[in-house]
């Protein structure tokens, strides 16, 4: 055999959910993934190619498939099944620099929210008040007041229009960005103060007019916030209610201390299942769609450099909103993860069975967050024992711990291509990773106290941190 | 002035004035008027006298004036919103300052270097032996003493076989065998009913622990599997000790917190 003769092999292209494309392909065994994705991207024949990448029976293919095949020993003789994950067409840059400390809050900000677009950026704060922001130049716009007591947590509605906030004294305001006037009544009705609160997918009902709202008392209210009333109430909680997530198939989850989490269903309020498994309090819910549920009909891909509303009619940002909830959801439910003070997380299926899918532990101390990666392959847990864990979001198996933090880790935030992740914790920095790598790419001190939260806006342009030194930053590129 | 009480007498046996009390009225209504006269006409080294000793009493006047009116109208000082705004997810919990944090960590390895532990119950009643263990008499004669039974709830294992009685110095009757322990959470504040593994420690003497006498202190382990705490390494935590915290002999059953 000279030197010149190639080794070849035969490989099956697959996608994640197991399906060939095409048939059986003779490659040589030092093929590089560049080529390997000309290949792909000529059987897959769409009109601009794709940037993928490949997996050998979970293992990447980095340099060459021949070094893959090597480390894993496999018969060169039979077909090689090589699995291909389509990758963000567009690369969000890590950001750099504060380009503003924003203050005017008068008390420590407790929440904070881009919308959608990325248009807009409210933050709601423990002086009573909800201050909108312009963001092309980085100055306060509005200041909504109304509300009596620490605005605990705030949430815009899927196209944009309307922000609603919930406070210590159980009610919730609706107001709007442009003129930062109060929309509609006043949402009372609960006894306690409110910990969650979730507006209806875009894909089912494009007007956006239901809210679900979370509270210490146990209950969840769905509320029309057109007509400003309570349409329905889930009782079956016994302790409070931590959080709440409307799913897009039109199921509601909710996570409570006293250690279940119950799925329902959202037309007629009906309990669907119990799952049961955390030994204590459980804190965070997420869901694998949680990212294009937030975004709704806007398309990271598709974000210009001054964010743009919404536009078109109803039905075609319910379509589009459709599609894109389709496109990740893909053909398998969706799936959940809740975190708990028993320093584990449970994976779970909930629109099947109630027996957990996995159960992740390696935590040293509670866990305060959890979120799915946008395109819903990584999941990411924040916990008070200084580190963030990376774990793969449809198997549940632990891949990194990303560790460089001094203290609690509170809240994390992912970027739309789901490369990069920024973590605010309480020694007052925001860093930024590299999921993929598992490193540190920038370390963002300039906070003089906790950082108690973070969001990344979806057109992947800034970044919003707010703390208990009572001022805004937004960091950029 | 008066040296002496004739002017009271008087009044005593003759009584007043017919118009005494008009007088008197008016007199007092037009003091105002005569003092604030003087005010106006003296001069010199007494006005100045005069007025400072006024003007003290004029800020006094008003200060217990705007005292009882704040009284009347009650003020809503709640109206302002508690300092310490928090998320959410941290209101349920008690922040702890970083000072104390690192003390607690240095009194904690103290303790470990003194083997002393942290229990909800430190001190408890030693109970004597008079107490728990009641003299059995036997013999033909029933002049033999040597025989205890146990007056206290106790706990055997699940293998337990009675020594031949002939030779058997404790008895410990089956009416005050215990399997099962309601034991508290102390953050869940949840009770959950769970079988005892076995003592650990009871705090009166080690001849107690070696036979499994239950009192208020002791220190039992109980399984927790039910409850499904998980190590870090994902192994399940199924054992844990519990601390006594009534009277089991007494109340029927065994009450106990765990230890986290």
């Amino acid at each position: 055999m000279s030197a010149a003769d190639v080794e070849r092999i035969l490989i099956q292209f697959q996608d994640e959910a197991g399906e060939a494309l095409g048939s059986p392909f003779d490659v040589p065994l030092d093929i590089t993934p560049d080529k390997l994705q000309l290949v792909c991207n000529a059987l897959l024949q769409k009109e601009e190619p794709v940037p993928l990448l490949f997996f050998v029976r979970d293992a990447e293919v980095v340099q060459s498939l021949g070094a893959c095949v090597r480390t894993l020993e496999l018969e060169t003789e039979q077909v090689v099944p090589v699995v291909y994950q389509p990758q963000a067409v567009f690369r969000v840059r890590a950001v750099a620099r504060c380009t503003s400390s924003l203050q005017g809050h008068t008390e420590a900000v407790i929440s904070v929210a881009f919308s959608p677009t990325g248009k807009y950026l409210a933050s709601g704060s423990g002086d009573t008040t909800v201050r909108f922001w312009d963001l092309s130049t980085e100055t306060p716009h509005h200041t909504a007041r109304g509300h009596t007591h620490w605005v605990l947590s705030i949430a815009w509605s899927p196209d944009g229009k309307k922000l609603a906030s919930g406070c210590k004294n159980s009610q919730i305001f609706l107001w709007d960005p442009v003129t930062g006037q109060q929309l509609g009544k006043t949402l009372t009705g609960h006894t306690k103060w409110i910990t969650w609160l979730c507006w209806e997918p875009l894909h089912l009902n494009p007007e956006c007019r239901s809210l679900v709202s979370s509270s210490k008392d146990g209950t969840i209210r769905i509320w029309d916030v057109v007509l400003g009333r309570c349409e329905k109430i889930l009782t079956g909680h016994t302790q409070s209610v931590t959080c709440v997530k409307w799913g897009g198939d039109g199921l509601l989850y909710t996570s409570s201390q006293d250690r279940s989490v119950k799925v329902w269903r959202a037309k007629d309020g009906a309990l669907c299942r119990t799952l049961v498994g955390h030994a204590h309090w459980v804190n965070t819910l997420a869901l694998s769609t949680d990212y294009v549920l937030r975004t709704g009909a806007f398309e990271p891909a598709s974000a210009t450099i001054n964010p743009q509303d919404l536009s078109g009619s109803l039905e075609e940002i319910k379509q589009k909103a459709l599609e894109r909830y389709n496109k990740v959801r893909g053909s398998n439910p969706e799936t959940l993860v809740s975190g708990s003070d028993d320093f584990t997380l449970f994976l779970w299926n909930p629109a099947e069975e109630k027996k957990p899918v996995a159960r992740m532990t390696g935590h040293q101390a509670l866990i305060n967050e959890v979120l799915f990666s946008p395109d819903t392959r990584l999941l990411a847990s924040a916990s008070f024992d200084k580190s963030i864990k990376i774990w793969n979001g449809i198997t549940g198996k632990y891949l990194a711990s990303l560790r460089g933090h001094v203290s609690s880790v509170y809240q994390v935030a992912w970027s739309s291509d789901s490369h990069l992740l920024v973590s605010g914790s309480s020694d007052s920095t925001l860093k930024v990773w590299d999921v993929k790598t598992g490193k540190l790419v920038m370390d963002l001190p300039g906070h003089a106290d906790e950082v108690f939260a973070v969001d990344w806006s979806p057109d992947g342009q800034r970044v919003a941190s707010g703390g208990k030194d009572k001022c805004l930053r937004i960091w950029r590129r | 002035m008066p040296q002496n009480e004739h002017i009271e007498l008087h009044r005593k046996r003759h009584g007043y004035r017919l118009d005494h009390h008009e007088k008197k009225r008016k007199k007092e209504s037009r003091e105002v008027h005569e003092r604030a006269h003087k005010a106006h006409k003296m001069i010199g080294l007494k006005a100045k006298l005069y007025h400072k000793q006024r003007h003290a009493e004029k800020i006094q006047m008003k200060k217990t004036i705007k005292m009882h009116e704040q009284r009347k109208s009650k003020q809503k000082d709640d109206d302002k919103t508690p300092e310490g705004a928090v998320p959410a997810y941290l209101l349920d919990r008690e922040g702890q300052s970083r000072a104390k944090v690192l003390s607690n960590m240095i009194k904690q390895k103290r303790k470990e270097k003194a083997g002393k532990w942290e229990v909800p119950l430190p001190k408890v009643r030693a109970q004597g032996e008079t107490e728990v263990l009641k003299v059995v008499r036997t013999g033909k004669r029933q002049k033999k003493a040597w025989k205890r039974m146990v007056t206290k709830v106790c706990f055997v294992g699940d293998g337990f076989t009675r020594k031949p009685p002939k030779y058997e110095r404790f008895i410990r009757p089956m009416g005050l065998r215990f399997k099962k322990a309601h034991v508290t959470h102390p953050e869940l504040k949840a009770t959950f009913c769970l079988p005892i593994l076995g003592v650990k420690k009871n705090p009166s003497s080690p001849l107690y622990t070696t036979l499994g006498v239950i009192t208020k202190g002791t220190v039992i382990e109980v399984n927790v599997s039910e409850l499904g705490l998980v190590t870090q390494g994902g192994k399940v935590i199924w054992g844990k000790y519990a601390q006594v915290t009534n009277n089991p002999e007494n109340d029927g059953c065994i009450n106990a917190v765990l230890l986290v």
